[in-house]
This record gives C-alpha cells, structure tokens and sequence, in this order.
C-alpha cells in the first residue's frame, strides 16, 4: 500500500494509487447477474480527469463543495476523484432521504455543484423547494429524452486536457458527512483530510488490502463506514470495489461467489439475512448429513477459538466456504448493534466477523475486533492511534465513552454551539455508554443520548422525525427514544416513542389512534415510532416554547414505566 | 392490459400467499412492512416475485419511499 504519512491530501494519494496500479482491476460494477462496468486504475483515471478538467473549466474553485446523491456505483468514486483532484470538498448525502430533505441538507452545506442520479433528480424537481437550488447540476443515467430542468448530463460533462492537480493541506477540509439533522438541527460533520488518511492508516494496519483483493460494497458509500472501506482504503492499495446496483438478497449472495469477495461490510439487517438463508439450509438437510455438519462446525470451534485459521475452516467446511465465494477472509460490522449470538454463528464457521464501534463525528471507526482473539460480546479494542476514556463511570464502571484521536472531525458545520457541546477541550463525546472489561476491549451498554441506530445502520435522532406528526389533533406531542427515557443496558431493539399530551377533555379514541398510525406511515419506514403513550401534564417549555425535553424526560420516567408505551 | 386494480389484487394475491398472511386481511392502503411484517430486505424479495409475476424490470428505487401496497401497484402499472 501507499505510505500515507507522505500525504497531505486524499487526492494526491489516490492520484498516485491510479498511476501505480494502472493495470489493476479498481472497480467491478454488477447489475443482477449481468456485469455492466470493469474498471483499471487506468481506466478510472481516463473517467475522471476530464470531468475534473470541466469542473475547473466551469470555474470551479478550491474548498467549492460538491454534493453527490448516488446509489454505490463507480460514478459515485470517478466524481469524488475528480474533485478531490480539483481541491473540492465532498458532501455525499444518502440517497434513501425524501427530495424534501435533499433540497434542505444541499441548502445548508451550500454546495456549489450537485451530482446526481436521474431518478432522484426527477424526486428533487418536483418538491416545491427545488426552485431555491442554486448548484450546477449533473445528472447520471439521464435517458435520452429526459427532461434535466437545466442540468447537465454527467456523461458529457467533460473537456479535453489536463487538468491542474490542487494539492490540499491535512487541516484542509475533505468531506461534509451529515450524521443526521434532517428535521431539526443538521449535523454536518465536517472531516478534514487528515481525519480521512489517518483512519485509513490505522484500518489497513489491522485489517490488509492488496492488488487482488476485492471488497463487497454494500452499505451507502455516502455512510462513512463504505466511503472509508469501499473507496479509499482499496483504491491507497491497488484493491478492487465491487458495486451491486441491487441489494437484493439472491444477487448479493451470488456475488460472494462471482467475484470471489474478500471482505465485504454489512449492517445488522443484512447479516442476519445471511445467518437465516444459511439456518434454513442447514435445516434441509438429511439428519445424517446435519448431524456431520454439526460435528465438523464443532471441530472448527474448538481449533479456531483462539485466533481464526481460514484455511483449516476451509477445509472443515467447503461447502460452507463457497458459499461465499470461498475467498472471504472477514466481514466488517459496526454502527449499529450486532447480536453476539450471530457474530459468534459466523464465527463458528470460519467466517470471522470483525465487530467494530463508530461514529461519523470520529471518521469512520474507533475501536475494532482484531480477532485476537475473536470476541462476540465486544466491539474490539481502540485503533491504533486513538485514545479512549469513560466519563463519570457508575460504580459497574459504566460511562459516557470520550475519544480523542487525529481522526475526530474538526467541527459541525455552522454550529459552534453545538460543536462546543460535543468536542470538550479535545475529546469527542459520543454520548454512548460503556465499559472496558479486563483485556481492553470496550463493552456498550446503551445511549446517554436520545437517538437511536437502526439495524440497518442508521442513526434516528427523534427531533427528525417530528414533522410528521405536524397534523396530529392533540395539545402537543414530542418524541423520545425508548432508551432515553428508560435507560436499558443494552443497544437491541431500540425504538422512538411518540409521546403525546391530548387537549382537556379530549379522549383517546380509535380515529386518533388511526390518525396516529396514518402520520407515521408518512414516516420512511426505517424511521417509523415504534410505539406511543399518553402524557397527561403540560410539556415544560423554555421562554421560546421549546419543549425542555430532558426535563420532560425525567418526568416520564419518575411516573411511567416502559409498559404505558402502546404499540403503534 | 391489466387495470389498476386488477394489479392491485395481483399483488395482495402474490403477498399473502407468499408471506402466508390470510388474504383477506390485506387492503391496497396496508402498510406492507407492518401487515406482512417484513423488513426492508424482505420487501426487496416481494419486488423479485412482483417482478417474475408481471413480467417487468423493477429496479430497487421503485420501492424508494413506498410502504402501501396501492403505491407500489401504482408504479408496477406505470412500467406494464
């Protein structure tokens, strides 16, 4: 790999990485079993300087930011390139978000220039904001007959010569990454370049990339997990990215074994996906034939249990093996909570699974599983490089985890208040709960703040979600996260609570409880209350009529149990 | 050609027999994901056997923001 302390910024060392493995495979992509792109480091860098050499053409400055809203494919990293290359910034906004919530993160990071796929440009174009989007836009995958409501196509955008290369210094900032903040407050991490090389120097130390290796991209490379693993750490050591343009469960099986992935980085959601294809398999077998399985998968424990050995559980369990394309060394997971139960099921077959702990404001990861030995039942040890303390621990030496590490954002995009609040005399709050047990690896053990993570890995800040209910008939709602209101030492099965306090005299009925399930149902689905209670006091306000949510909170908490939350 | 609602059906007809939820219990304006009690994943295979069924390419972002079997019938139609 590249020696990445002789960098300053993400774009000289990807400009390197392309001009020493030109004739290395960079990126597969896959549309469901028909393989649409297969890109040289060589090609790649034909894709992308033109685009960069039209950027600079269309005055394109230094530090301007480029948002980009694409589903993973390689246009998405040929774009980040070329304005790496231009000394831009990056501000990758998750394509799942309604148009709505596009227009306001692109308004408030102000970008100058928006990438985009066709089919979420159409979404944007006709939400009533799109006529304050001030951006030149370039649209992917346009049909020819399109209508582009002034944007250009990505495919012709591009200029003949060489384009100047800007090199940026590490403060410099490199990426815009919002970790939430759609309906309330936006929370626009704002990552500097050397956030970005260091996280990939301490990642590639644990977990090795090579020409030849090929990484799976599942998660949203906009998600800093995939832009980390599926894009710079590969491209700084001539490894290969493989894009699905579908995550259906059949196709991503099938590329396990057409591309014979190496390591791959999945959400709870998915993995578990996995475990029950693989339990239903196991299930259809002959008695005799499981119980040889369950002998052998035995065998594999036992030999294994100190440190993986993949060879030998290749051996033990071919079939299991190339199932997965028989080439995979690890899968990564973290971001959200993994049920050890699962991790240890993988781990049983030979199939490590390398459990890790981050979060956006902190780069990518802080600590990671190294497999020294495997542990289901924590989130690893700290990266190299990144120090750890707990804050005001309870007498179980529980507290609020704080990190510090050349790898923590510089601050939340215009919002010092906040960012005050959050980087205290240089350690990042994370506003997670944990522990480290006797061999330094750290236990979680649930959320001081009120929020919760998906299993498919997304973080929901209750704030975000409150607009939907704007229409509800009742004196006034809020919501919380069920673990905010009732702190529980663990991070499954978390979920939003729509508190709300009805006008005097009012009753609960059916048709409001209709109405209730209506809102949500407005509500993307991954972010959809869980449940609901009745409050019967006045929310505490602040002078503004903010609701005191910490305050409202504590009384909750002092007069009801989780048993008062009604399934919604 | 199909109308809008016997594409409608279709698909309540293909979920229940599918998820193995009584059919009756299924309307256009259910919310897929509560009433089959899927995930999104799940849904993602409901598309695969929509697809196999009608005999159409329905690429990922088709179930983009959608959660009621009406919507999703609407943008099958939409590509008949």
């Amino acid at each position: 790999m590249l020696n990445l302390d002789q960098y300053t910024c993400l774009g000289a060392a990807l400009r390197d990485a392309l001009d020493r493995w030109p004739n290395e495979i960079c990126l597969i992509e896959s549309d469901r079993d028909k393989e649409k792109t297969r890109l040289t480091y060589s090609d790649f860098k034909e894709m992308a300087l033109p685009l960069a050499r039209a950027l600079e053409d269309a005055e394109f400055l230094p530090g301007n930011r480029v948002a980009i809203i694409m589903t993973n494919q390689s246009k998405w990293l040929v774009t980040a390139y070329a304005v790496f290359f231009c000394g831009g910034v990056l501000v990758p906004l998750d394509y799942k978000l309604t148009a709505a919530e596009h227009l306001q993160l692109l308004s408030h990071c102000k970008s100058q220039v928006l990438v985009v796929e066709y089919y979420l440009w159409r979404a944007i174009t006709q939400s009533p904001d799109f006529k304050n989007l001030n951006a030149l836009v370039l649209v992917t995958e346009a049909p020819p007959s399109a209508e582009l409501a002034g944007a250009y196509r990505w495919e012709e955008f591009r200029r003949k010569g060489d384009p100047e290369f800007v090199p940026r210094r590490r403060e410099d900032v490199a990426c815009i990454v919002y970790s939430s903040g759609t309906g309330g407050r936006p929370k626009g991490c704002v990552l500097t370049h050397e956030n970005y090389l260091e996280q990939c120097k301490s990642l590639t130390t644990l977990y090795r990339f090579w020409p030849g290796v090929r990484y799976l991209s599942i998660l949203p490379t906009n998600h800093a997990i995939d832009f980390m693993v599926g894009f710079i750490g590969p491209f700084v050591c001539g490894a290969c990215v493989v894009h699905l343009r579908t995550l259906r469960p059949e196709f991503v099986r099938d590329a396990f074994v057409r591309y014979k992935i190496t390591y791959v980085s999945l959400v709870p959601l998915v993995l578990k996906n996995l475990e029950r294809g693989l339990k239903a398999k196991f299930e259809a077998l002959s008695s005799g034939r499981r119980f040889l399985l369950n002998q052998l998968i035995a065998v594999n424990k036992f030999l294994t249990g100190w440190r993986p050995d993949i060879h030998l559980s290749r051996l033990l369990l071919p079939q299991v093996h190339k199932a997965f394309g028989g080439g995979l060394l690890a899968m990564f997971t973290g971001g959200a909570f993994m049920e050890p139960s699962t991790l240890q099921f993988f781990y049983d077959l030979g199939i490590p699974v390398a459990n890790g702990y981050g979060l956006t404001e902190a780069g990518t990861s802080i600590t990671l599983n190294d497999l020294k030995p495997f542990r289901a039942d924590t989130v690893g040890k700290p990266l190299p490089g990144v120090e750890l303390r707990l804050l005001n621990p309870d007498p179980d030496g529980i507290g609020e985890v704080a990190v510090r590490s050349k790898t923590v954002m510089a601050h939340y995009l215009d919002d010092p208040e906040l960012t005050a609040q959050t980087i205290v005399d240089g350690w990042l709050l994370t506003g997670d709960l944990g522990r480290f047990d006797g061999h330094g690896h750290l236990q979680l053990f649930g959320r001081k703040k009120n929020m919760i993570v998906t299993e498919g890995g997304k973080n929901i800040y209750p704030e975000d979600v409150e607009t939907y209910f704007d229409s509800l008939p009742v004196k006034e709602y809020c919501i919380f996260a069920a673990n905010y209101l009732w702190s529980a030492k663990n991070l499954g099965q978390e979920m939003l609570v729509l508190v709300t306090h009805l006008e005097q005299g009012q009753e609960l009925t059916d048709t409001l409880k209709e109405e209730m399930v209506a809102c949500n149902r407005h509500v993307p689905d991954f972010k959809r209350a869980g449940g609901f209670l009745v409050w019967e006091r006045d929310f505490p306000r602040t002078a503004s009529m903010k609701i005191k949510r910490t305050e409202l909170a504590e009384e909750i908490r002092k007069i009801l149990g989780r048993g008062a939350v009604v399934t919604l | 050609m199909r109308t809008a609602d016997q594409t409608l059906d279709e698909i309540l007809d293909l979920a229940a027999t599918h998820f193995k939820v009584p059919r009756e219990k299924l309307t256009g304006d259910d919310d897929f994901f509560k009433t089959l009690g899927i995930d999104s994943l799940q849904a993602l295979d409901l598309l695969t056997r929509l697809e196999h069924h009608f005999n159409v390419e329905l690429p990922d972002y088709e179930l983009q923001g959608v959660s009621d079997f009406r919507t999703l019938a609407g943008r099958i139609q939409a590509r008949l």
